[in-house]
This record gives C-alpha cells, structure tokens and sequence, in this order.
C-alpha cells in the first residue's frame, strides 16, 4: 500500500524524453507551470493539454501509473472544485437554501479543475522521467548562477540529493516496522480518528529513532569519505546538452508562442 | 498444530518494470513441535515466505493451512492468526517504542484484549522466559539497554502473544558472540519448555546444524531442498553453487577425510567432530 505512492517517484524507462538534459526538463516544466497560468480561456488548455499528451506518448509511462500519481490529490481538486461552485457570484443556476450554483461558478470551476490536472500531470511527468540524482544536479547546475550572491547552490541540491535518496529507505523502514507492530498485533485500519492517531505512535517513535541513526551513520560516512560541501567538485556523469536537448528547447519553445498568441489574440 | 504450505507463490511489484518473483510455487509441512531451519543466500525468499506465515503478505497463488484453518482466505481473523504465530523479525529492538520495558511487552498482549491482570503475568512471564530479571529491568527504558537486553525485550514482546508457532529470522544478526550463544540457548530453552514449532531464519550453518531437526534451503525464490541436517548438509556442491557454506564441523570432517584420515561419519556439530578426530587419534 505505502509503495503505491507515485507523486515524486521515477519511473525506469529509455525513452527521448527520458535521455533530455534534466537541466532542460526542469526549466520546461517550470515555465509549463507559468504557461498554465498565463491561460485565460479553456482554448489555450487545448494547447496545453496536446503539449503533455505528446510529452505522455513519447516518455512511454504507462497511463495507469500517472493516474496513480494523481490519486492522492484528488481530495485536493474536489475541495477546490466545491469551493469554486458554491463561492462565485454571478448569474444563478440552482439555489437550495443559503446556497446558489452560478454559471460563473461552474465555468471557473471546470477552469481551476482542468488547470490543476494539468499542473500536477505536468510536474508528476518531470519527476517520472528524471532520476532524483538527475534531477537535483540540474537544479544545482541552474542555480549556481546565484553562487555569486551568496545562495549555497551545493548544499542546497546536497540536502535535496540526500532527502529523494532517503524516501524509498524510510518507506521501507515504515514498512518494516508496521509489519512488526502489526505482528504484535497492532491494527492501524480500524477504529475512530482518535484510535487510529493513537495507533501511529508505535510506528512513529521508532520510525523517528531510525531516521536520527541513518542520518548520524551517513553524517559520519561522508566525513569518513572527507566529504567538504562547496570544493571544486566535479561530477562522474557531467551533463552535456545533446542536439536532443536543442530540438526539445525549441519545441518547448513554439509551445510557448503558442500560449502566448493565444492569449493576446482572444 | 501444524503448517500446510501449498503451492505458494509471491509476485512483487506485480504489473511494474521492476516485478520480481520472490517466491516461486513453494510446497512444505512442518509438524507438531519441530523446530525447522531456512536456509538460502540473501535476496532467495526467506523473508518473504516468513511474512506469508502470519498472514502480513498475501500470496499471489497457493494456500497456508496453519491448524486446519487456510490463513489465506479474506475470512479468516487476522488477530487468531497472529496470536498463533508470532514472527520475531531481523533487528526486532527497532520496534520497541514505549517509554518501560514491560509497557512495551504488554503491546501485543493488550492487542489481544487480554484482561488487565492476565497482561501483568503474561509479561512477567515472557520477561522472564528470555532471560532478563523482571523486578530488575520493568521500568527501565527499552532504549537504554545494551543491544543484547533490547533484542531479549523485543523477543519477550513476541512471546507475550503466547504464539504456538515462532518465527525467528535471524534473531542473532549484528550480536557479539556471547550475545549470539546465550540468544540460542534462549531459543532451544523455549521450545524445550513450551513444545511449540520453532522456524529459525539463519546464515549460521553451525546453529542450523546443531539446533534444527529439519532444514529448508531456498534459492532464487523456490524451495530447493528439504531433508534433516545431515541429508543437506552432505549435498556439498549443490550449497556452494547456491553460495552456502557448510558447517565448520562437517567442513573439517570432509578436509580429513580428503586428506586421508580414516573418518567415515558425517560430523555436523562441533562435539562430534571433536570426537571422531580424538578416537582415531588413539
């Protein structure tokens, strides 16, 4: 069950978009998020929405493992959803009681809705296609600029390297130790909010006792190995931008005058 | 009591990239009050077929008939299970999390829903039964121990369930070797006086040898051999092709007999080696 999470999670595969540069990838998805926003009718989300399907072709991840991916926030979409029905004034459709549905509502509802897929789709393609190691290198390549400023670029992407690198460790350390307390008898599914809050803390205490010991055991194997933060490192696998990476650039690149006419010409 | 494993096979990942067999239509029986060895290199199954026992993985195929009753229909109460087999697992001190020893035993107990009194002699009892002085360590806390007393502690909170079956995997992993011989003795102790079947998960081929009336060796997620110590053990290319090793006795006894000494039986622990050397020395 706790291996079923798939937002963040990397997705083995060879495919083009699998091979792009991650620093390419990253500024691509960013300035997707940013494209999203500037839409303002649901035309522009055709465009949009043609730019991931192609992404979604070409990367080969099955469909099933991206829907996955968007199980856990669909709470978070309904909410919003329901919000924007119920909240926005306008011409009235329904009205029960205190509350009215408008067309207003339902327009900015199904908007909000189709921006927020979009957007979580979007980011979940990045992290599925990149590998962590892949994707925080990029991260530090693109803010190493600011280095001059005084931002610990290194650091910063080290922290980022080392807390991916952890998740599957402490997901199987959770996994691990709700296996022991289950055997113990231990049962985290039934009972009211209040049992089932206090049937966490035999997972948590050790769970938390295990995480300070593999971050002393790391701590003490990177001193070990003289590890020093922001020395001229350089990397095993130096990224290098391919002809691939120019021919997504520019691809990205129409998608974006794409979005932008679109939204001067409406 | 006994345990019936039919055609057993495990999938992990199912459907994924990355989907791995890791047990692999497995067939046993263990009977009333044997105590049975696994044996099989790291990453064969042995974990998963001991999770399989107590119902906390779910077979993909095959059945578990523990005591008549298949713990593999959704019927069945995962709780009765539990309460039969008690699974102590690798480095079991990470699960301890009250704040005294004998709340921490008392978990498993109070799961049940024992009464309040039945818990206090249940735990006394289990404290005891590893070997730690009750009145002694009861309100210590678990997490101040020595790392041989925390295993002892984790190990009582098993045996508070009162299981008719326990599940060792590798209950010696990572102690000193004093530790380790006092933790076996423990063990043998436990089933002596409780007669209850004893499944020991070990990389020690010394203490399968000595301690086990039977051996199970797996490889690549599929149970390969089944037979007393001595039949397994004597299959010596076929473990070290599977990167087993034998025991030291046997391994000695076999280098002997290579090198010439009249030695004809197949010693598997220490004492008889030791014996056998000294009366052809004679």
């Amino acid at each position: 069950m706790i291996r079923d999470i798939t937002l963040g999670q990397y997705y083995p595969g060879n495919s083009w978009i699998h091979k792009l540069d991650p620093r390419i990838k990253i500024m691509a998805t960013l300035l997707y998020i940013v494209a999203l926003f500037v839409v303002k009718d649901f035309s522009g989300f055709i465009v949009a929405f043609a730019a991931l399907e192609a992404v979604i072709i070409l990367s080969k991840v099955p469909r099933s493992f991206i829907w996955r991916g968007l199980k856990p926030v669909i709470l978070i979409i309904a909410f919003t959803l329901l919000i924007n029905i119920f909240m926005i004034k306008g011409e009235v459709l329904v009205q029960f009681g205190i509350f009215h549905i408008t067309k207003e509502g339902l327009l900015t509802a199904a908007f909000m809705g189709i921006r927020l897929v979009l957007l979580i789709i979007g980011s979940t393609m990045l992290t599925l296609t990149t590998r962590p190691i892949g994707l925080t290198d990029g991260i530090e390549a693109l803010l190493s600029p600011f280095k001059k400023i005084g931002l610990p670029a290194h650091e910063l992407a080290m922290m980022m390297t080392i807390a991916l690198r952890f998740i599957p460790t402490l997901l199987e350390e959770t996994d691990k130790i709700m296996k022991a307390q289950q055997a113990r008898g231990a049962d985290f599914e039934s009972g009211n909010i209040m049992r089932r809050a206090k049937a966490l803390v035999p997972i948590l205490v050790p769970l938390f006792i295990s995480a300070f010991r593999i971050a002393q055991d790391l701590a003490m194997a990177m001193e070990a190995r003289c590890y020093g933060g922001n020395l001229k490192r350089t990397r095993m696998n130096a990224m290098k931008l391919e002809k691939r990476d120019l021919a997504a650039g520019l691809l990205f690149l129409v998608f974006l005058a794409l979005i932008v006419l679109q939204r001067i010409l409406m | 009591m006994s345990i019936e494993v039919k055609n057993l096979t495990h999938v992990y990942s199912e459907g994924l990239p990355h989907e791995s067999i890791a047990i692999d239509d497995v067939s046993f029986t263990i009977g009333d009050g044997e105590f049975v060895g696994i044996i099989g290199h790291t990453g064969s199954g042995k974990s998963t077929l001991l999770q399989h026992l107590n119902g906390l993985l779910k077979p993909k195929a095959g059945q578990i008939i523990i005591d008549g009753v298949d713990i593999t229909d959704s019927k069945t109460s995962m709780l009765e299970i539990r309460k039969k087999v008690g699974l102590v697992f690798q480095y079991p001190e990470y699960q301890l999390f009250e704040e005294t020893v004998a709340r921490d035993v008392a978990f498993g107990p109070s799961n049940l829903g024992l009464s309040a009194e039945e818990i206090s002699n249940v735990v006394r009892k289990s404290i005891e039964l590893v070997g730690l002085d009750y009145d002694e360590i009861k309100n210590a806390s678990p997490f101040e121990l020595s790392g041989g007393q925390k295993r002892r502690v984790a190990m009582a909170g098993v045996l508070a369930m009162k299981p008719e079956v326990l599940v060792l995997d590798e209950p010696t992993a990572g102690l000193n070797p004093k530790a380790h011989a006092d933790i076996l003795d423990m063990v043998d102790g436990i089933h002596r006086s409780e007669n209850n079947i004893i499944i020991l998960v070990s990389h020690n081929m010394n203490d399968v040898a000595r301690m086990c009336d039977r051996v199970l060796v797996m490889d690549h997620g599929r149970l390969v051999m089944n037979g007393t110590p001595a039949e397994i053990f004597t299959r010596e290319k076929e473990l070290k092709e599977m990167g087993l090793a034998l025991p030291d006795a046997l391994d000695i006894t076999l280098r002997l007999r290579e090198a010439g000494m009249d030695i004809s039986e197949n010693c598997l622990t220490v004492q008889q080696a030791a014996d056998a050397i000294a009366s052809r020395l004679k």
